[in-house]
């Protein structure tokens, strides 16, 4: 086969950026349901969320790209932390599944209100002037923004692993997680943890909204997709480790840059056929533990 | 979760002089509302036809006249239930705009079984003309052969002889991209390759970049609507354009240029069918469309629905009824269409309506005297030589 | 898991077989009334998504299991039955030194041939995807089965016999036996009850079978089964794909009566969509799923002016079912006059 190379180097750049936004989706989701025990069907559309905030933060207050970064985020986390205070909270007692459907009624509502205001055409979102631009690399041409959003995802990335892994609030998280009635013992308001962790979580799929505004165009049905391919991530990676989410998620976004330069007809389905591999040959996904 | 969304947009009563009640017609806008195509169709194409009937004037007296719309969402099953219900139970007489060829190739179909009429104006796959043409269809504005016949002998004539295909994956995509293809094989060109995108599509980066790797000098952008801005936006922001590739809209209407701005659009050549800017007459519907339609001026679209109701409602009371389909298109065949945009002109017995269609080229940002001030005009393709020769294009109504 | 399966279903075992006889008499009268009322086409669309309710809610109700992904047989079933009526082209790759095309069939099929194999259809996809889902509980089920379903959706996208965005257009209804006219509506809504009435009983029969009881145990106490000696993994496999079959005999009905087949149902809304019918009209009770399939499609149908608002309407039954009335309507009822529905 007749490499190209400049077309191979371009098709693993635009997996490592899918890649960027699997990984803080699948990060994302990771966390809380490490702490919650739900899976946030919901978490597209508060991606969505962050976009579209974004967007109106630059229209109605004339905070730029760099605001809505910081904003965005803490606006879209106060959401999240108003559902679980008004719905999640009454869940965690029951089945599992029961967190997925709430979730996934309220990603429908909140999508519903959305494309009912605003269509399902984009509204558009622009570059920041800092990060406008083209780098020739010689073998292909690298646009500065979408540099960034690798590197900053990976940096937000592994900030939370860190805080996760090796702070003191984290070895909490992670002790809650295990036994929350002895770290109550302990005088640690476990609900309010929980409730802030459900923020960070849906703060963490704003953030990546806010990045993916400029690429994609700010759009109600942006998060509808590609939760799902999430989800096929988080069931390869498992969701033992904050790590495997990481790494999953960038990884699998190369795979499929891969597949979009040698067999670009299975690009929209390899993830999904590799999450099949995974099931037959280790059940508990690539890095989770044995349930 | 949308089975079936007969958005009744606007139920417009439109009754002229005194409403005696007797004569009916019901006529059903269907087409994307609220997507891709919503603003070059959308609601604005319910108010051109709302307009068309008031520009009738005296000739509706007696008849009660109904335009009401409703969103396909681009989907063929959700537009098949919507056409199926208003006819059975609401009692439409004729389906008229219906972007997006895989619809209209649907509604196509059930308007024949029904024989009620299906006036096209959104849609562009030339085989509503061809080997799907029915006698209850007729195809007004443009189609998928006239676009490829326009703009891909302009372009290779002018040097660009190697194409890649950046293809919307429907019915409308593929009808352009062979269409298109022909053309450019005819001419000498050649055609190195073709890639397919979702529809609708929002990322287009990694397509982009196989049409980078081709090294074709033209890529054909066969989409429509925020596909093609997408598309030619995205190019920008890779540096395709500044390598020295150049894009080709085969498909551009006003709207997708005013979204563009004429900063990133200018010097795009494209075909179209109907410019607001050209003449007394179109201008002054531009004027009264625009300020109906919160500003944004009517595409040729919109000028396709307002002819083509004209010429429909004109027939139906000629003939004093609508209940038979067939018999209003084959009138509507029979006689010369004359109205303010389109002019004069006539309807081919596969359906294809005949007029001059347009070569344009968008401005530059200093030749343009404000928003909506897009287009020069490069050539005029005459009615004879715009739409595909009646014999090529295998409609079964043309007997040989 | 085990424990958590206890909690997706409140069955209201009570009472006799009495309560459910009456309401099946009074659901059968109902249906064979209605079409002088109601615009024909409209119930049987819903009757198609009934049934389709009826096989998801084996599994979500009997077993313990969420399905997120059975568009992919419903929806599936709908290509195929679509295709093999429209078409009829069976071609299958096989090796013989380099790949070749086996064309079995190249004629348009009779509506009975094009719906059995498409049921089959349903099923062998419904086997495969159950033993991949089956090797994790719980949660992991219902993201894995989403995600298989995805998958489809994307080889429905690209496969060249399904028409990409286009569909499969116009389905001709043809002769059923060779006898009856389908394209008479009121032949074909005899045919489409009568459909929906013979899934209807069989799910009802399964239900109440020996094998019934033993995927009862199984949703009650999954460890209590193994360890009473039954592979419970076999019993999960057979049900799914059973579930499966049922839906593809939903799915392959409905191009007859919307004469087409498309994206829509194999899309994961509208898996989504059959799991809110379930869940409205009570998980785990027999009749639910028939009343909330028909609440939905009514409300499309005849909310469909309001846009978007059907969206957002279904998003908040599905959260005030989950947070108040996990019951279900008819679980409720059942629950209110201490009899079995």
């Amino acid at each position: 086969m007749d490499i190209n190379l400049p077309a191979l180097f371009g098709q693993l750049l635009i997996g490592l950026i899918n890649g960027s936004f699997y990984a803080l989706l699948s990060l994302g989701l990771a966390v809380i349901f490490g702490m919650l025990n739900i899976i946030n069907f919901a978490h597209g559309a508060q991606y969505m969320m962050g976009a579209f905030v974004a967007y109106f933060l630059l229209q109605f207050a004339g905070l730029n790209y760099w605001w809505a970064l910081i904003v965005a985020p803490v606006i879209v986390g106060g959401f999240g932390i108003l559902i679980e205070r008004a719905f999640l909270q009454w869940l965690y007692k029951l089945d599992h599944l029961y967190g997925l459907l709430l979730t996934f009624g309220l990603a429908l509502v909140i999508q519903g209100l959305f494309r009912h205001q605003y269509g399902s055409s984009g509204l558009p979102y622009q570059i920041p002037p800092q990060l406008t631009g083209v780098r020739d690399l010689g073998f292909t041409f690298l646009p500065n923004y979408r540099a960034w959003v690798v590197v900053f995802s990976l940096v937000v990335c592994l900030g939370t692993w860190f805080i996760i892994e090796k702070t003191r609030l984290g070895a909490y998280l992670r002790a809650a997680t295990e036994n929350p009635t002895l770290v109550r013992a302990f005088g640690i308001n476990v609900p309010r943890m929980i409730t802030l962790t459900y923020g960070f979580g849906v703060a963490l799929a704003a953030l990546a909204g806010v990045m993916a505004a400029p690429i994609y165009a700010v759009n109600p049905t942006m998060g509808a997709d590609i939760i799902i391919v999430v989800f096929a991530v988080v069931v390869i990676g498992g969701m033992g480790s904050i790590m495997g989410a990481i790494v999953t998620g960038f990884g699998l976004g190369v795979v499929e840059g891969l597949t979009k330069y040698f067999f670009p007809e299975a690009s929209n389905t390899v993830i999904f056929v590799i999450m099949v591999i995974v099931l037959v040959t280790r059940p508990a996904g690539l890095f989770g533990r044995a349930a | 979760m949308k089975l079936l969304r007969t958005a009744i947009l606007s139920a417009a009563m439109v009754t002229a002089g005194a409403a005696y009640g007797q004569q009916a017609i019901k006529i059903g806008v269907m087409n994307d509302m609220a997507g891709t195509y919503a603003d070059l169709a959308g609601p604005g194409s319910v108010i051109a036809a709302r307009m068309a009937i008031e520009d009738l004037g005296d000739l509706t007296k007696g008849w009660k006249i109904e335009v009401v719309g409703a969103d396909h969402q681009n989907k063929p099953d959700i537009g098949s239930n919507v056409v199926r219900q208003w006819i059975d139970v609401d009692k439409v007489d004729v389906i008229v705009d219906v972007p997006t060829s895989s619809v209209a190739l649907a509604v196509n179909e059930i308007v024949k079984e029904k024989n009620k009429a299906f006036l096209v104006s959104g849609a562009a796959a030339s085989d509503l003309t061809g080997p799907r043409c029915s006698p209850n269809t007729v195809h007004w504005t443009y189609d998928t052969w006239a676009l490829a016949n326009g703009t891909g002998n302009a372009i290779v004539k002018t040097g660009g002889d190697s194409w890649f295909f950046l293809t919307a994956d429907y019915a409308f995509g593929h009808a352009l991209e062979r269409d298109t293809m022909a053309v450019v094989n005819k001419n000498g060109g050649k055609v190195v390759g073709s890639v397919r995108h979702p529809f609708p599509g929002q990322d287009f980066s990694s397509f982009l970049l196989q049409a980078q790797a081709s090294k074709a000098k033209i890529i054909g952008l066969a989409n429509a609507g925020a596909d093609t801005t997408n598309a030619i936006k995205q190019a920008a922001e890779f540096g395709i354009t500044q390598k020295g590739q150049n894009l080709a809209g085969l498909l551009v209407f006003l709207t997708d240029i005013h979204g563009l701005g004429l900063k990133t659009a200018q010097g795009l050549i494209f075909t179209e069918a109907w410019y607001w800017d050209m003449n007394d007459a179109n201008r002054a519907f531009a004027k009264r469309f625009a300020a109906a339609n919160r500003g944004v001026h009517p595409s040729m679209v919109h000028a396709g629905v307002y002819s083509s109701v004209q010429h429909y409602v004109k027939s139906v009371i000629a003939l004093k009824s609508a209940a038979d389909g067939k018999a209003v298109v084959e009138h509507m065949k029979k006689n010369k269409t004359k109205d303010a945009l389109f002019g004069e002109g006539e309807i081919r017995v596969d359906g294809r309506k005949i007029h001059p269609m347009y070569l344009f080229e968008v401005k530059k940002p200093e030749e343009s005297k404000g928003p909506w001030d897009y287009y020069k005009l490069r050539a005029t393709i005459p009615a004879n030589e715009a739409f595909r020769p009646l014999a090529e294009g295998k409609c079964p109504l043309v007997s040989g | 898991m085990a424990q958590a399966a206890q909690q997706i279903t409140a069955p209201a075992e009570a009472s006799s077989h009495k309560s459910e006889v009456i309401a099946f008499a009074i659901m059968v009268l109902v249906l064979a009334v209605l079409p002088y009322f109601v615009y024909p086409p409209f119930l049987m669309k819903a009757l198609c998504f009934a049934l389709f309710a009826c096989a998801f809610n084996l599994l979500i109700g009997y077993v313990g299991l969420l399905s997120f992904g059975h568009a992919l047989y419903f929806g599936w079933a709908s290509y195929f039955a679509a295709h093999l009526a429209k078409v009829g082209k069976i071609s299958i790759p096989y090796w013989a030194g380099s790949w070749q095309w086996l064309t079995i069939t190249n004629s348009p099929m009779v509506p009975e041939l094009a719906i059995f194999l498409a049921v089959i259809g349903a099923a062998v996809l419904g086997f495969i995807a159950g033993s991949i889902a089956i090797r994790r509980q719980g949660i992991y089920f219902a993201m894995i089965t989403l995600a298989l379903a995805q998958m489809m959706y994307f080889f429905a996208l690209q496969a060249p016999f399904t028409g990409g965005e286009d569909g499969i257009q116009p389905v001709p209804r043809g002769y059923l036996f060779g006898l009856f006219n389908l394209a008479n509506e009121r032949i074909m809504y005899v045919f489409v009850l009568v459909v929906f009435l013979l899934g209807f009983l069989l799910i009802y029969r399964v239900i109440h079978s020996p094998f019934g009881e033993v995927l009862k145990a199984i949703r009650e106490n999954e460890q209590r089964a193994i360890s009473l000696g039954y592979k419970t993994d076999r019993y999960k496999l057979v049900a799914f794909t059973l579930s499966a079959a049922i839906a593809g005999l939903a799915g392959a009905i409905k191009p007859f009566v919307v004469q087409n087949a498309s994206l829509t149902d194999v899309h994961w809304s509208m898996s989504g969509e059959v799991v809110l019918m379930t869940l409205l009209g009570g998980l785990g009770t027999i009749f639910g799923p028939v009343l909330g399939a028909f609440t939905i499609i009514a409300m499309q149908n005849y909310l469909a002016g309001f846009g978007q608002w059907v969206t957002i309407i279904q998003g908040g039954i599905f959260v005030l079912c989950v947070l108040l009335f996990r019951r279900g309507i008819i679980g409720e009822i059942a629950n209110l006059l201490r009899i079995r529905l």
